[in-house]
């Protein structure tokens, strides 16, 4: 058992007991991870995205091995709001974990229905996904611009009192300016980075490897990125900022948080060895031990030259 | 408990095939959880995603599982290179669904395309001389497992591609030649999705239940990821479901394949 008493975090309002937070879509419901360890050992869970009603998703192929990382094309696939509510939500808040709903829409309604039914529940965080690169008509149509970014942040804000985090896309110009728009209507925090949008070839069949055609980049070959960005938005926002993107290790977690992470989120890394986020736990536990400090203190302790 | 993460000792491995590696790895914890039909996940370094490898044989006194694959990119290259010794890192056992065993003299007909071979051999263990193994093969230098098949008291029939080892022809029409001479209990297989398709036709065409083991680009292996889809039928409607926790065994009447 992880001595955790100096990796407690308050972010937006909540308080978790350690930053780690398996990313949406790599940890299903937790569940299926409780075979390997208790999911009170976690700060939090980010769950499956969830919709407005159940989807399919895309066909298979859905990955793609790459150097240091993967492509995935999942599509969103979910049981729908209502399923999560009634079967998976209960369950999930016995296990002393903070539990953070993860949301898509493919229009502005879809988001606003979501959020309203979420608000009666007692999950304790919405993550509103505003850049899933593998829906055509959702997502990431909104996190690419201001003003995407900003609609749906208004709508999400006005349909819920719970904490709103949203998650922001990459795949654009200036992913400071899209954070300052959530800012502006009302968001409690900002998650990054989600997944670069990417494509592999079959040079023997001429197909893309994914059935999707393309799909989104994660492991440890966007990390770097996802360190400049999150500490680029930390720089321009005054709300606390949720870091991930190939976060492997406990060193990698430190560095996003010395960028301006108050919360990690580790996703790809658990395919690789599903103890990762426990290992990373332990790793900033003894960290701070060494160190004699509090977690806490290092987010955004990064000297510029 | 289902499933474990865990390092353990390779005890044994040798080239069985050109390309294809025969290995075992002691974990008893593991060994005496494992069903028929399930797989292991495991990594390799230097690799993100872990290798999705079907259980060939479980030893559950020695404590011991076999494996047995086919070097089909780096990855596995990676894999075949470990020797005996050597610890690998494994989660497993996987996969939600295994192969139903029916009452051991019951009539099965076991079928094995190329790779699709290993998974197949505890079935017929637990069948014997009331299993009849029809093992396919692409030419005599990929044939694998014929001996343990023997061993296992099944009847055996092995087809290669161009007849260079056992008859000539695709599992497709030895199991055409069987269903003549009699309607089995049960049909098991694994191998390519186009064998698969047929079989399947073969089996609802004769009336015999049958069961596939599926493969498809797996990421966690255990149900959190969803990258593994396959299309199925489920309360009538299509319903993509998950090769490695919904499966990797499915009922041939739930398995949809593309046109």
């Amino acid at each position: 058992m992880t001595d955790m008493t100096r990796l407690g975090i308050d972010f937006a309002g909540v308080h978790f007991k350690n930053p780690i937070v398996p990313a949406s879509g790599t940890f299903g419901y937790g569940k299926e991870f409780e075979e390997f360890y208790p999911l009170s050992e976690l700060g939090g869970i980010s769950v499956k995205g969830t919709t407005g009603s159940r989807r399919n998703g895309n066909l298979p192929p859905r990955i793609a091995e790459t150097p240091s990382g993967m492509l995935n094309s999942v599509g969103l696939q979910n049981p729908g709001i209502d399923h999560f509510i009634a079967e998976e939500l209960p369950y999930l808040k016995t296990k002393d974990t903070v539990v953070i709903a993860n949301i898509a829409g493919s229009d502005a309604d879809e988001y606003r229905t979501i959020a309203e039914k979420l608000d009666k529940t007692d999950v304790d965080m919405i993550e509103v996904n505003i850049s899933c690169p593998n829906v055509k008509a959702g997502g990431a149509a909104f996190g690419v611009s201001c003003d995407g970014a900003a609609q749906i942040t208004k709508i999400v804000r006005s349909a819920t009192k719970k904490p709103v985090m949203m998650k922001l896309s990459p795949n654009v110009t200036s992913i400071a300016d899209i954070a300052k728009a959530c800012e502006a209507e009302g968001a409690d925090a900002v998650s990054l980075i989600n997944t670069l949008l990417g494509m592999r070839i079959d040079i023997r069949t001429g197909r893309p490897v994914l059935h999707n055609n393309v799909g989104g980049l994660s492991g440890p070959a966007v990390f770097p990125v996802a360190v400049r960005m999150v500490w680029q938005v930390a720089n321009a926002v005054n709300i606390p900022v949720c870091g991930m993107g190939g976060v492997s290790s406990w060193e990698d977690a430190v560095e996003i948080m010395m960028a301006g992470a108050s919360l990690v989120q580790v996703g790809a890394a658990i395919f690789n060895d599903p103890m990762t986020p426990v290992k990373i736990t332990e790793g900033l536990s003894e960290y701070c031990r060494t160190k004699d400090i509090m977690l806490k203190d290092i987010v955004g302790a990064v000297k510029p030259w | 408990m289902k499933y474990t993460q865990g390092i353990y000792p390779i005890i044994r491995k040798k080239a069985v095939a050109a390309e294809i590696y025969d290995m075992t790895i002691s974990c008893p914890d593991v060994a005496a959880a494992a069903m028929c039909g399930q797989f292991v996940n495991i990594k390799v370094d230097g690799f993100m995603l872990r290798r999705p490898i079907s259980i060939c044989g479980i030893d559950k006194e020695k404590g011991t599982l076999r494996i047995i694959f086919e070097v089909r990119g780096k990855g596995t290259k990676a894999l075949s290179q470990l020797s005996e010794g050597q610890l690998v890192d494994i989660v497993a056992p996987l996969g939600g669904r295994g192969f139903e065993l029916l009452e051991k003299d019951k009539k099965a007909v076991i079928i094995g395309g190329g790779i699709g071979n290993p998974p197949m051999l505890p079935i017929a263990q637990h069948y014997g001389k009331n299993a009849v193994v029809i093992s396919g093969f692409r030419n005599a230098s990929a044939v694998i497992l014929q001996q343990d098949f023997k061993e296992s008291g099944a009847e055996t029939i092995l087809c290669t591609d161009d007849g260079s080892a056992g008859r000539k022809g695709f599992v497709t029409d030895a199991l055409a030649d069987c269903l003549k001479k009699e309607k089995p209990d049960i049909i098991y297989a694994c191998g390519p999705s186009v064998m698969l398709k047929r079989i399947i036709e073969q089996a609802k065409n004769a009336g015999v239940r049958c069961q596939v083991s599926l493969e498809e680009r797996m990421g966690c292996g255990v149900g959190g990821c969803l990258v593994c889809v396959c299309r199925t039928i489920r309360d009538g409607e299509e319903y993509y479901a998950h090769v490695c926790k919904d499966g990797p065994v499915f009922e041939a009447e739930e398995v949809l394949f593309d046109d």
